[in-house]
Parts: C-alpha cells; sequence; structure tokens
C-alpha cells in the first residue's frame, strides 16, 4: 500500500516528494509525461520573485516571500545554478511613477525590501534601458534560476531518498475505495491512502475526479524568445514592466546559463496542452520589450516557446484538502510566483497538511543533498585534466555550441532520474540548447541515449513516445 | 606551453586549403584542430557531385573534393588533431582544447586562421509558427542523418527556403523513397543556385512555391501537417492562399551564419555578413588572427571557400614573415546601392599583393546593370551584368595599379540602366 500518492512531478509535486522522502512512508509520484518537469515548470520565466507585487494577505504573497527565502539552501542541496540578481521594475512614464510608489508600499506590507530609484540610478545599473526611464523600483532579493535541474534534481532527490517515479501515467479515473484511494492510469492503477493533487494545468480535472469543484484551472499561455549567448551586460537584472491584471507582464532577464529571455505573453488558451507560437503575439512580445531594452539583439534569437500558466479562478493558489476527505490534498492553480513558491508550499502541505493524516516520523538516512554535478567550466586547468584521465570522456565535446562532453552526457545517464529522450537530456546538459539547436549534435546525443539504455536509436523520442527521430532506414542502412 | 607558429581552427576545406597554402609559403610549424573524427568538415554528408570546378575541372562528390586536400596534408605532415574541440581563444592567441585524449590542451600560437564554417538559421531562430513537434529539421542535419548515420527521418516532406541544402535534399529523399510535397520560398525568387533547382526540383516535378511560408506547423508529438500562404511584398500573409499539405517532415533551408563563437569576445568588429571585418589578407582586427570561409561570409560554391582559404594561408605566412606592416594608405570598402556586403572590408594598399580580389553579392535580382568600384573620381573597374543574382557570389580580380590612393573609402554599387 503507497502512503502518499503524487500526481504531478512538475516543480511543486517533486518538492513536496522531496519533503516527504525526509519521513518513512512510501511515496509515489506519477507523471503523464516522459520526464518529470515537463510542462509548466520547464516553460516559464526561471525567475525566483522577490515577492513585492502580490496582493498582501494571500496565498501567493505568504509563499513567495517565504519561498524566496528558501531559495539559496535549497539550491545549495540540489545543487541547481540559482543567483540573486535582483529585479527592476521600470517605469518609462511620468504617471507611473505613483504606481511605483504604490507598489514600494505593497512591498512593505508583503515584507520584502525595496529601493525607489531615480532614472539617473536606473541608468548607472542598466546602461541599455530606454532613454524614457523616469524611475524604477529595485528589488534585491529577486533572483534567476535553471528551472530544469530544479526539477529534476528535487525528483532526483526524492528518488535518491526512496520515492518510487512512475513516468508516461496518465490519470483516467480516481476511485475511494474504503480507506484507500484507487487511481487508474492508462495501464495501471495504484492504491494510496493519500493523494496530492499537483496536477498543474490539469489539476481541477484531477480533483473533479473525487468531488464536484466550483472553480476551474484556465490555461494562460506565455510566449517567449530566447536568445543566444550574446555579450554579457545587454541587462544585470530582471527588467519588468509595471504589472497588470494580465500579470507581470513582459520582462527581460540575463539566465542562468548566460542566455537572455524575453517574455512571456499572456492569452488565455483553450487547449490547455497547446504550447505552439504565433507570429503576432511573439511581433507583440518584441514590441514591448523593445520599449524597456531598445537594443535586445533579436536576430540572436535562438528559440522560441510557450508555456501555459494554470490560472485559478479563486485568483491565489488552492492548497487544501477536498470537502469531502482529508485523504485528496489539492495544490492547485499554482501559476507565477509558484516557482519561487514551491518549496514553502511543499513544507506547508507536508507539516500542515499531510501530518493531520499521517503520522510522519523522521527518516534518520534521510540526505538533503544531491550528488554533485561535474561543471566543468568550474574546474581549473589541472583538475580538468585530471578529470579526463580518469574518464577521457570528459574530454570529448559532444555538443559544439554549449561545449557539452560525452562524459557530463553518460554522468546524467547514470543519475537516478535519467533523462530518456533527447529533449530531457537537453534539459540537464544543455546539448542541443545552443545557436544550431542540435543541428550537429543531435545524433551523436541519440547514440549516447540508445546505447545506455540498450535500445535501437529508432526508439529513441525527442520528447514523448511517438516523437521518435530517426524512424526509417536509408536503401541499405540498418538500424543500430 | 606548446608553441606554434600557426593554428588553423578546422579541419575542413577552408582549414586544409589554407594549411596547405602556409605550408607552401614555407611555414612549418602548423597545427589544424578539428572537432569530428574525420578531416573534411561539412564536405563528409554533401555526397552529392557538383565540387571542384573550378579547383580541379572537373566535377566531383564533397567526399571526394575532400579527399584531394586531405591527402595532399598527410602527404606533407601537416600536424592535425581529430575530435578536438576549441574552447577559446584569448586576445594573445592562446589556443585551449579538449579531446579524450590529450585532455585540455593550451597552445600558444604566433598565428591563428579561423575556418570554423557555419550553422544553420534553426527552426526557433526564425520563429516559425506553431507547435514544435518531431520530425522538423534544418535540411543539414536531415542530410546528416541520411548520409552519415544512415537514416531517413521522414517519407512526407515539406521543405521550407530555397537554400541550396534543402534544394539537394528535396532530390536525396526523393531517391530514398520519400515523397517531397514542395518548396516554400519566402522571397520572389530562389536563394538557390539555378542548377540545383533545375536539377533538384524540376526533374523530379517538386512545385516551387515563390513568396510563399510556413504559417502553422500543427502535430503534438508529432508532425502531421503543414501550413504554408502566400506573402505581399511586406511579407504578410495574404488572407485565402493557404495550402495545407499532410507531411509527416519539415526540412529548412532559411540560411547560413558564420559560427564565429570563438571570436565573439576578442575585439574584433563584425560585418553584415555576422563574420570579422577583415582586410585583403583575410586578417581580422587582431593583428595575426586570420578568418576564411563559410566563417567568414557563406559561399555559394566550396571551390571559392578554397581561393579565399590559400588568401587566408598566403596572409598568416606573410605576417609570420614580418611582412604586414599595416601601414601606408588604407581604404574601407562600403558596400552601395544593391550591394549586400563587401569582403574585404579594409585593404592596406601596401600590404597589398599584385592582385587584390573582391568579393560580394546583389541585395536582390538584377538585369542589365553596371557595378562600379570607384574611389572617389577614380573609377577602379566598371561591370557589366545581364543578369545578377543574390545566390551567386561575385568575385572580381583588381590589379594593383588601378588603386590610386585618392580617398578612404571604395564604394561598391549598383547603377541601373534607364
Amino acid at each position: 500500500m503507497i502512503d502518499v500518492l503524487i500526481i504531478g512531478a512538475g516543480i511543486t509535486g517533486s518538492l513536496i516528494a522531496r519533503k516527504l522522502s525526509s519521513y518513512n512512508l512510501n511515496v509515489h509520484v506519477l507523471d503523464k509525461e516522459n520526464d518529470v518537469g515537463n510542462v509548466t515548470s520547464m516553460a516559464n520565466s526561471a525567475i525566483v520573485h522577490s515577492g513585492y507585487d502580490p496582493v498582501p494577505g494571500t496565498k501567493k504573497a505568504k509563499f513567495n516571500v517565504l519561498g524566496n527565502s528558501m531559495y539559496p539552501k535549497l539550491c545549495e542541496e540540489l545543487d541547481v545554478h540559482f543567483k540573486m540578481i535582483g529585479s527592476l521594475t521600470v517605469a518609462l512614464y511620468e504617471e507611473q511613477l505613483k504606481l511605483l510608489e504604490n507598489l514600494a508600499e505593497r512591498s512593505k506590507e508583503n515584507g520584502v525590501k525595496v529601493k525607489l530609484l531615480s532614472a539617473d540610478e536606473v541608468r548607472k545599473l542598466e546602461p541599455n534601458i530606454s532613454s524614457e526611464v523616469k524611475g524604477a523600483l529595485l528589488a534585491p532579493t529577486a533572483g534567476i534560476v535553471n528551472p530544469f535541474t530544479l526539477t529534476v534534481h528535487a525528483m532526483e532527490n526524492a528518488v535518491d531518498n526512496g520515492v518510487c517515479l512512475h513516468l508516461n501515467e496518465e490519470v483516467i479515473k480516481i476511485v475511494k475505495n474504503g480507506n484507500f484511494y484507487n487511481v487508474v492510469t492508462k495501464s495501471n492503477s495504484y492504491q494510496a491512502k493519500v493523494v496530492i493533487n499537483a496536477a498543474g494545468v490539469h489539476s481541477d480535472q484531477i480533483h473533479a475526479m473525487v468531488e464536484p469543484i466550483d472553480y476551474q484551472i484556465t490555461a494562460r499561455k506565455g510566449e517567449y524568445f530566447v536568445l543566444d549567448h550574446y555579450k554579457e551586460g545587454l541587462v544585470n537584472h530582471v527588467i519588468f514592466p509595471l504589472p497588470s491584471e494580465k500579470g507581470k507582464g513582459i520582462l527581460v532577464s540575463p539566465t542562468t546559463s548566460g542566455n537572455y529571455i524575453v517574455g512571456p505573453s499572456s492569452e488565455i488558451n483553450d487547449d490547455r496542452e497547446d504550447v505552439s507560437t504565433d507570429k503576432l503575439t511573439l511581433d507583440e512580445v518584441k514590441r514591448q520589450a523593445l520599449d524597456m531594452v531598445p537594443s535586445i539583439p533579436f536576430n540572436q534569437a535562438i528559440r522560441t516557446f510557450s508555456g501555459n500558466r494554470p490560472t485559478p479562478s479563486t485568483h491565489d493558489f488552492i492548497i487544501d484538502f477536498a470537502k469531502c476527505d482529508k485523504h485528496f490534498i489539492n495544490v492547485s492553480g499554482i501559476e507565477s510566483p509558484g516557482l519561487v513558491s514551491s518549496p514553502a508550499i511543499a513544507e506547508y502541505v507536508v507539516n500542515e497538511l499531510v501530518s493531520q493524516v499521517l503520522t510522519l516520523t523522521k527518516k534518520e538516512s534521510f540526505n538533503p543533498y544531491v550528488r554533485k554535478r561535474i561543471d566543468l567550466a568550474k574546474l581549473s586547468y589541472k583538475e580538468r585534466n585530471e578529470l579526463i584521465k580518469k574518464d577521457p570522456n570528459f574530454g570529448y565535446v559532444v555538443c559544439n555550441c554549449e561545449k557539452v562532453t560525452l562524459g557530463e552526457i553518460l554522468d546524467e545517464l547514470s543519475r537516478s532520474v535519467p533523462p530518456r529522450s533527447v529533449k530531457a537530456l537537453k534539459k540537464r546538459t544543455r546539448a542541443g540548447f545552443g545557436k544550431c539547436q542540435g543541428g550537429f549534435c543531435q545524433p551523436l546525443v541519440i547514440k549516447a541515449l540508445a546505447k545506455h539504455f540498450d535500445i535501437p536509436c529508432s526508439e529513441v523520442p525527442l520528447d514523448g513516445p511517438g516523437s521518435e527521430i530517426c524512424k526509417f532506414v536509408t536503401k541499405g542502412g540498418n538500424d543500430k | 606551453m606548446i608553441e606554434k607558429d600557426l593554428v588553423i581552427i578546422g579541419g575542413g576545406s577552408a582549414g586544409m586549403a589554407s594549411a596547405l597554402e602556409a605550408h607552401n609559403q614555407g611555414i612549418k610549424s602548423i597545427l589544424i584542430l578539428e572537432k569530428n573524427p574525420y578531416l573534411g568538415g561539412i564536405l563528409n554528408q554533401c555526397i552529392h557531385n557538383g565540387f571542384g570546378l573550378h579547383e580541379f575541372n572537373e566535377e566531383l562528390t564533397g567526399p571526394e573534393f575532400m579527399t584531394r586536400f586531405s591527402d595532399l596534408i598527410e602527404k606533407n605532415k601537416i600536424e592535425y588533431r581529430l575530435l578536438s574541440n576549441v574552447l577559446s581563444i584569448s586576445e594573445d592567441k592562446v589556443v585551449t582544447y579538449s579531446n579524450s585524449y590529450e585532455g585540455l590542451v593550451e597552445i600558444k600560437a604566433k598565428a591563428i586562421i579561423l575556418a570554423t564554417g557555419c550553422y544553420e538559421r534553426s527552426p526557433g531562430a526564425i520563429q516559425i509558427p506553431g507547435t514544435r513537434p518531431s520530425g522538423v529539421y534544418t535540411a543539414g542535419q536531415a542530410q546528416l542523418y541520411l548520409n552519415c548515420y544512415g537514416y531517413l527521418v521522414g517519407k512526407r516532406v515539406f521543405i521550407l527556403g530555397s537554400g541550396d541544402i534543402g534544394l539537394i535534399m528535396a532530390r536525396r529523399m526523393t531517391l530514398e523513397g520519400a515523397k517531397v510535397l514542395g518548396v516554400a520560398e519566402l522571397m520572389p525568387y530562389s536563394a538557390g543556385l539555378n542548377r540545383n533547382i533545375v536539377q533538384c526540383l524540376k526533374d523530379f516535378d517538386i512545385p516551387l512555391y515563390l513568396s510563399h511560408t510556413v504559417k502553422e506547423v500543427k502535430g503534438k508529438e508529432q508532425l502531421s501537417k503543414v501550413v504554408i500562404a502566400k506573402v505581399d511584398e511586406k511579407f504578410n500573409f495574404i488572407p485565402g492562399t493557404e495550402i495545407e499539405f499532410d507531411a509527416d517532415t519539415l526540412l529548412l533551408s532559411v540560411g547560413l551564419i558564420p559560427n564565429c563563437d570563438l571570436i565573439s569576445k576578442l575585439d574584433i568588429s563584425f560585418s553584415k555578413t555576422r563574420g570579422a571585418n577583415v582586410t585583403q589578407d583575410m586578417e581580422t582586427d587582431v593583428p595575426g588572427i586570420f578568418s576564411a570561409g563559410n566563417v567568414l561570409h557563406v559561399h555559394d560554391l566550396v571551390d571559392y571557400v578554397v581561393s579565399e582559404a590559400k588568401e587566408a594561408g598566403r596572409g598568416a605566412a606573410k605576417y609570420l614573415n614580418g611582412k604586414l606592416t599595416h601601414k601606408g594608405h588604407v581604404y574601407s570598402l562600403k558596400p552601395g546601392y544593391g550591394i549586400g556586403y563587401v569582403v574585404p572590408q579594409r585593404i592596406f594598399i601596401e600590404d597589398a599583393g599584385e592582385q587584390i580580389i573582391l568579393k560580394f553579392r546583389v541585395t536582390r535580382p538584377f538585369k542589365d546593370i553596371n557595378i562600379f568600384i570607384k574611389e572617389n573620381d577614380n573609377l577602379i573597374k566598371k561591370i557589366f551584368k545581364p543578369a545578377i543574382i543574390p545566390s551567386e557570389m561575385e568575385i572580381v580580380k583588381l590589379d594593383k595599379s588601378l588603386f590610386k590612393s585618392l580617398d578612404n573609402t571604395i564604394d561598391v554599387y549598383v547603377e541601373e540602366k534607364k
């Protein structure tokens, strides 16, 4: 019998799993995708918000501020790139200065340290900002994080501490059966005492499998540009416009990988699974971003993408028991600022909710640290050579754009939440993430995956099952 | 630290040709660094013919063409390292590379030739609208799968962009049994060479849709449909002109970009081609760092890559022999009306050899035009062209005596007949 079954291996589900793995519990996680963090947790702005923006008193405000303070330790334990670079919310018109002051007031209420800057002070910090700038709100505790490895490592740490992860498991039915839930997927069924619904854009649908619900989740699509490693200092902070009811607006920010990200738009999406992009929306993203930073080199764009925010009709995170039963816990509507809030949400869900229905006893063997990833860029010349001598694969560069070695790829494959697809490997290592987008290295990546899993190349998918690349052999070719 | 007179980054056609030329000029301490397990670069996957008509007066395949050079590299015992990826070049010419058999190696070079080629513009770079399923590839990527790994990435293929690689792949995939449904080109004229339009599309009855582009990519895990539409002169879609294709593969042949990553952080200026600005000897702004081939500007024919690389090899030899003074009169070359770019961007007339070679492309097709190369009132050359297209690179060889050092600027421009 499973003690806790978590539906959804996004950042929230993964961090809840990790927290639960510190107790003596039998914990399982289901996700319909072929990798953890493959939907909203993958396609967002990757910003660790300071918390000046959410309405005071809401769950969003509470968990944002608390979550922000947990990030430095979390990212150290999980070996994730995180930089507290601060954010600047900029006013481009005189009349916006008043709004900045209101935001500063709100920050005080939320307990977030901020500072109002004059136009000159902003220009000193950000030489490329629009000459129209009239002032800005500096929030020094805002940061940027690698959202891919954050989710992967959170789940990896959970698995290292005993959690079972089941990918490609889409839940289709949940039945309460005496004192446990029977959770039915397309190919299996799982019996669990407690179910935690962390199903992101589908969390209202999952909730509705156990009782009638009085709210709904709407997918709100955000489209983005990713620019290449252009040069340092295009912007040094996360640059926001003033927020509106549609969200925090289109930001320009460095990423932890040395690229720049521009976006997101905000449109209601009827199809929750749809992550397409369109020209008109992206043109508008471009226009608004150029208003703030006129010199953004859009000819250095290497990728566009979109993600869906799970926007709840309640306007706040839904983190509570189901009305019918305390053994079904909803963690729903975790839209922005969800990424930053997730560690605080995980603590709350386990300490305040799960603890009411299960006895929590600490696991002596729990280790909060993941095995450190080898960061070649941080090694000295001598250390790197010693490593290559021990394992020559660390000398063989497979991805030329991002300088990813075969050693790093094989290390990822040896970890406890290994990548099963080209995309999953890309998220972990950046192989194929650069300017050529895998144009040169993709076949080598496929070969490495095929060899590791002992399958033919034809069975290696780009993402989920059905997305295989080496579908047919040429005349006289064979599928190795 | 190991020292070398000349380190060449990239062992493709440009790298090998420049190494051989520098060697001919008496430079013996040369090292070529190549990231792949073989010399020849991209030519290894170009198994079609059409290479070598200018260089060898015969028609060769890519692997045959490159073997002519790699054989000479072996014969002249020019040193090279395979599977060796250059991680960085410093301003004082320390080249750091990595491989599995030597580890991380630093070499102090007296001169460097950058011959790292180019990469294909990706679906993300052109903001292709729609979903991002499996089945969307750049044409060269599909070519790599097909010709080097033995995999056919799909059987119902649509191609966006009429660049040469896309045209070559239209034929190649047809020969492998795939159905190529069509090629869409945003511009009202083809981006590829005429011979490829005839031999790769017309001969196989593959339709070419000019002034069309992809309006939407559909499919979740796997590409299912490609919708194209006609565009007006401002590239906006014309409603009602949509055509939908049931395709499992979309190939992109929408341009090549010089891969200048290694020098992007150095104090080097770049031109419109996204390659470095260079002198008549293919020298960048950093003395002793040269650049040639597709990393400088994208060429139409590998034969021209080779001739340019030889100029860089000669330039590096001159530099190593102290013959590049950077003194005397210097010209800036300015592309004017109808001209996209001119290589080189600067000419040090005292350093130049007896012949100065200009390479340029027009911005759009023209008929019955004169191209003027002028310094102030001095007409250096006037060239009549009955027809000229952007996909073909123009090469003009000029006697040094034509340059009078009257002005700092040389203008190159098109004059249309009234």
